[in-house]
This record gives C-alpha cells, sequence and structure tokens, in this order.
C-alpha cells in the first residue's frame, strides 16, 4: 500500500497535525488533565467540521443554481455580489428574519427537532470521511456500515416532519420519502459491498488506500454506476425528486415550514448531495489518491475536493438534464432492475476476485470484462422484455381500434 | 469522576428516562420516537465499551430499521395522528410477568458477567474478524445464522402473500 510509505517527518508537515498539537499543548498548559484534552480537542475538531460542511453549503447553493440556469440557458442570480456570489447569503438572511410558524394542530416539538434530524443525520456523515491522508475524523474500522446507519437518520427526520406537521400533503410527501429511502438502500448497500470485498475492509480510510494503483471505478463500474443512481435517490433529487413534486403535492414533507426551518431541509439538501458526491470519490475514485500525495499530504485534500466537485457537477447535470419519474416508475426501477442487477454484479465479482486471487490473472482486466458481460446481458435482457411488451400490445390494441363508435358516446 | 464515567452516567439517565417514556407517553407516535432515543443511547453505551462495530449495528438494526418499522406501522394502521386508547388492555397481568422474567434472565447474566473494570471486554479489530468467521464456519454459528436466513425468507414470503391482492377466485 502506498500511502503506508508515508514518513513519519511528511505527516507532521501536514497542517491539520501541527494545530492539533498546537492545540493540546496550549490546553495542557493551562493545566487541563490529558483526558480531558483529547474530550475537548474531539469536540473542538467535530464542531469545526460540522461548521465548515454547513458553510460551505453556502457556496453550494451558489453553484448549483448558477449551473442549473446554465443548462435551462438563463443567466442565474447575478445582482448580490460579483457573480451573485452573495445571493445566497442575502437569502439566509432573510430565511431568519423570517417567522417559523407552527401550524395549530402540529406536533410542537417532533415539528421543530425534524430538520435539525435532518441537516444532523448528513453532517454527522462527515465524521468518518478521509479528507486527507491522515485527516479524518474518526477512522473507525466500519466506517461504510456508519455511512449506512447514520444515513438513515435523515429518513428518521423526514418522517418526523411529515407526521407532525397535520397536513396531508406533508404526510404524503413523507409516505413516498420513505418509501423510496428504504426501496434504494438495499441496491445502495449491495453496491457498497463490493468495494468492500475489493479492498477487504469497511474502514474509509483503508478503502481510499486500496486505491493507491487502481481506482475501483474500474475494478466495479457497474457497482459504481448502482451506487450514484441509488444514493441520487435517498438524497430525493431530480428525476427522483417526487417526495416533494410540486405539482403532485404541493410540496411533501416540509410544506408547512416556513423561516429557516424550510431553510434547514433546503440546507440539509445540498449538503446531502455534495456529500454523496464525496462518498462516490472516496469510495470509487480514489478520495485523497492522486500523483505527489506520498511527499505532500495536504495535496491529497485539493484532489478530494477537485474529484468531490467534478462529482457534484454530474449531480446537478442529471438533475438539470433528466425528468420526474413517477412514483410506479421509480418502484419498478428499483425492485424489477436495480435490485437484480446488483445482485448478480455482486456474486460475480465475490466470486471472481476469489478466483482472480488464487489463479493469478489481472484483476482489473478481468473485473472489468465481467462488468461489459454483465451490462450485455442486461440489455439483451431487456430487449426481449421490450419486444414481449409491443407484442403484447398489439394483440390488445386491435379490438380498442375496432370501437370508435363506442367511445364516442 | 472521570470524563468517562461522567458521560456513562448522562447517557444512561437519558436512556432510563426515555425507556419509561415509552410505556407512559399516550401517542404511539411518540412511544416510538422514545424508543429511538432510548436505542441511541444504548448505541452510545457500546461506544463507551470501545465496541464500535455493536455501536453502528446497534443504530443501523435498531434504530434505522426497527424503530422506522415501528412508525411506519403505527402511520399505516391506525387513525394516524390522535390515538388516546387505553394504554392498559386486559393482557397487563401476562405482559408484566413476562418482562420481570425477562428482567430476572438478564440479572442473573449480568451478575455472573466478567469483572467490568478490567477495560474493554475485546479488541474491536479482533472481535469484528473473529464474528466474521465465526458465522461461516462450520464448527462456528453456520447452522444459526443459515436457519436464520430461512426465518427471513419465510416471513419476506409471508408477507408477499398478506400483501398479494387475489386475482383469481377459483
Amino acid at each position: 500500500m502506498p500511502t503506508s510509505a508515508i514518513s513519519f517527518d511528511s505527516r507532521m508537515s501536514d497542517p491539520f497535525t501541527t494545530i492539533d498539537q498546537f492545540i493540546k499543548g496550549l490546553l495542557i498548559g493551562l493545566g487541563l488533565d490529558a483526558a480531558v484534552t483529547d474530550i475537548v480537542l474531539n469536540i473542538v475538531g467535530a464542531v469545526v467540521l460540522g461548521s465548515v460542511v454547513g458553510a460551505v453549503a453556502i457556496l453550494l447553493i451558489w453553484a448549483e443554481r448558477k449551473l442549473l440556469a446554465r443548462i435551462q440557458d438563463r443567466i442565474g442570480p447575478n445582482r448580490v455580489g460579483p457573480y451573485g456570489l452573495l445571493q445566497t447569503v442575502a437569502d439566509a438572511l432573510k430565511l431568519i428574519t423570517k417567522e417559523v410558524l407552527i401550524p395549530k394542530g402540529a406536533d410542537r416539538y417532533v415539528f421543530i427537532m425534524a430538520p435539525m434530524v435532518v441537516v444532523a443525520g448528513v453532517i454527522g456523515l462527515w465524521a468518518v470521511m478521509p479528507l486527507a491522508p491522515g485527516l479524518i475524523g474518526s477512522d473507525i474500522n466500519v466506517g461504510l456500515l456508519y455511512i449506512i446507519a447514520i444515513g438513515a437518520i435523515g429518513t428518521l427526520g423526514i418522517i418526523m416532519a411529515g407526521l407532525s406537521s397535520n397536513n396531508k400533503y406533508a404526510l404524503l410527501g413523507a409516505f413516498r420519502t420513505v418509501a423510496q429511502m428504504l426501496s434504494y438502500t438495499v441496491p445502495l448497500i449491495l453496491a457498497l459491498l463490493i468495494p468492500v470485498m475489493l479492498a477487504g475492509s469497511m474502514g474509509m480510510s483503508t478503502i481510499v488506500e486500496a486505491q493507491g494503483s487502481v481506482w475501483f471505478i474500474f475494478l466495479a463500474p457497474l457497482a459504481a454506476l448502482i451506487f450514484f443512481i441509488s444514493s441520487m435517490a435517498e438524497v430525493g433529487r431530480a428525476p427522483f425528486d417526487l417526495t416533494e413534486a410540486e405539482s403532485e403535492i404541493v410540496a411533501g414533507y416540509h410544506i408547512e415550514y416556513s423561516g429557516m426551518a424550510f431553510g434547514m431541509f433546503f440546507v440539509g439538501e445540498f449538503i446531502h448531495a455534495y456529500t454523496i458526491s464525496a462518498l462516490f470519490t472516496v469510495i470509487f475514485l480514489g478520495g485523497w489518491q492522486g500523483p505527489g500525495v506520498e511527499s505532500f499530504p495536504l495535496i491529497g485534500f485539493f484532489y478530494f475536493i477537485l474529484k468531490t466537485s467534478v462529482m457534484y457537477f454530474v449531480v446537478i447535470w442529471v438533475r438539470g438534464t433528466f425528468p420526474r419519474i413517477r412514483i410506479d416508475q421509480m418502484n419498478a426501477f428499483n425492485w424489477k432492475f436495480i435490485t437484480p442487477l446488483a445482485l448478480v454484479v455482486f456474486m460475480v465479482t465475490a466470486i471472481l476476485d476469489k478466483l482472480v486471487i488464487e489463479a493469478g490473472f489481472n484483476r482489473t482486466a478481468v473485473h472489468l470484462a465481467a462488468n461489459a458481460l454483465i451490462v450485455l446481458g442486461t440489455f439483451f435482457l431487456l430487449r426481449a422484455h421490450a419486444a414481449s411488451l409491443r407484442r403484447r400490445l398489439e394483440v390488445t390494441d386491435r379490438p380498442q381500434v375496432q370501437q370508435p363508435e363506442a367511445a364516442s358516446d | 469522576m472521570t470524563v468517562p464515567q461522567i458521560i456513562f452516567l448522562a447517557t444512561a439517565a437519558v436512556t432510563l428516562i426515555a425507556a419509561l417514556m415509552v410505556v407512559t407517553v399516550p401517542r404511539l407516535v411518540h412511544a416510538g420516537l422514545w424508543l429511538i432515543l432510548a436505542l441511541g443511547g444504548i448505541a452510545v453505551l457500546f461506544i463507551l465499551l470501545e465496541n464500535g462495530f455493536l455501536a453502528v449495528v446497534q443504530v443501523a438494526i435498531y434504530i434505522d430499521a426497527i424503530a422506522i418499522l415501528i412508525i411506519i406501522a403505527v402511520m399505516l394502521t391506525r387513525a394516524v395522528m390522535s390515538d388516546t386508547d387505553p394504554q392498559i388492555n386486559r393482557m397487563w397481568l401476562a405482559s408484566a410477568l413476562a418482562s420481570l422474567i425477562i428482567m430476572a434472565g438478564l440479572l442473573v447474566i449480568v451478575s455472573q458477567a466478567p469483572d467490568a473494570s478490567r477495560g474493554p471486554l475485546v479488541d474491536a479489530e479482533v472481535g469484528l474478524d473473529a464474528l466474521g468467521r465465526a458465522l461461516v464456519d462450520v464448527d462456528g454459528f453456520i447452522l444459526p445464522f443459515e436457519v436464520a436466513s430461512v426465518l427471513l425468507v419465510a416471513a419476506l414470503v409471508g408477507s408477499i402473500m398478506v400483501a398479494m391482492t387475489p386475482t383469481r377466485g377459483d
């Protein structure tokens, strides 16, 4: 593994470690106990990480509005600040000054807690995100399981919002969201199992380190695609934004929210979209891996941000391009297409990886070939299915064509 | 008092209060939410025992899966928001007896546990590896593991049977 070759000295050149050591020295110098110092430092680290992620949302919202506008042939925000950069700040200030209305008959405390749970569930994911070599909130050995566990807490927040609002549209939106999130968790977890198998660990740092020579997207392109689609559905953005379809259920689970309580849902969604881009980067694009990382660990941070931003661009691109799907299409796509495909990919990868290691073939070539074969097979199956659908349509069409008079009265 | 002790006492207090609220609040949805808080407190206790794996599994299985399913079940079966049924029905004696038996069993097990002051029970890394191997080992727990998966498949098939609309009447 290349990163284990990082010498202790180059790690010390990493400014974050230096700051950590400095604050530690300062606190112990003030007469604090070493154990208490550790806990204070952990709290400081968590607060800094959480605040930075929260503050990045301001930039994200601007970038997304600007890019979406360009995709839709508009200019986008350009009045407040240079290139409209301060538009989001103005919006946030407006939201903060507005009153948070609590509807009559609403479940007061649950209603107020729901947006906080949603945002906390998203920011919590950054605790195990490897930002640069040696720079990770908590390098637990079950990082991916943590991601899945904490990621589902957002679902809880949405249920709370829908339940407590005392509004049927909110409840309908919550039902849709829960159905969507619970079903797309299945292919999501199946797709995540593949990088875990390839890296031999669930720890996020280990997964990044295992991609020193080949990124996992080349070993498991199908798993990457399945992960990308199902995490888009987890976020609930277009084309999976039927949970807040304005034309059908007004606004979904956050219909009764106003002011910053609504803003929290908004911020949560944008951070979540950025978080799945970061997760994709870490799991499939090698995280902070790149040329020159071994001598200067800080470059890894820029690689990480660069790759994540590229992925975020793709997320916005998809949002600006695809139409919203219907709820039956959402369910059918998940249970009849993505989940079986993920199962097949999972089993093929598991068997092949074991054989490849024993036989000593080129790992990348074998996995790429297997993925290509699965794609081909999927296409043939889809074609056969479409042909049979067309045949059935032709049979059922004829009697309908012959009864124009019955239909006219 | 050391810092972990303070955290332990605070977590234990929150967990106990939440558990008490689960059985005393009148509305079922609230009971479900308090249950989530109580289970989250137990996850924190696992972290204090330095076993991150069990903590994450606790969150994944109990909070995500079971608690959310309870809430969804409540939402789908009741007149959702305003549940004011009496909290005690005629089975209260039997359930109290069952809880007492379970509590007695737990007390016996806990009293026989090795001295907890020796620090973390198992090294988390080794424990996880051994757990994975034991589940697929012929000498280990492969039979209970497979039986559990058969049980889950049976539950899956059963739920499909319940949910399926009868298409033909014959």
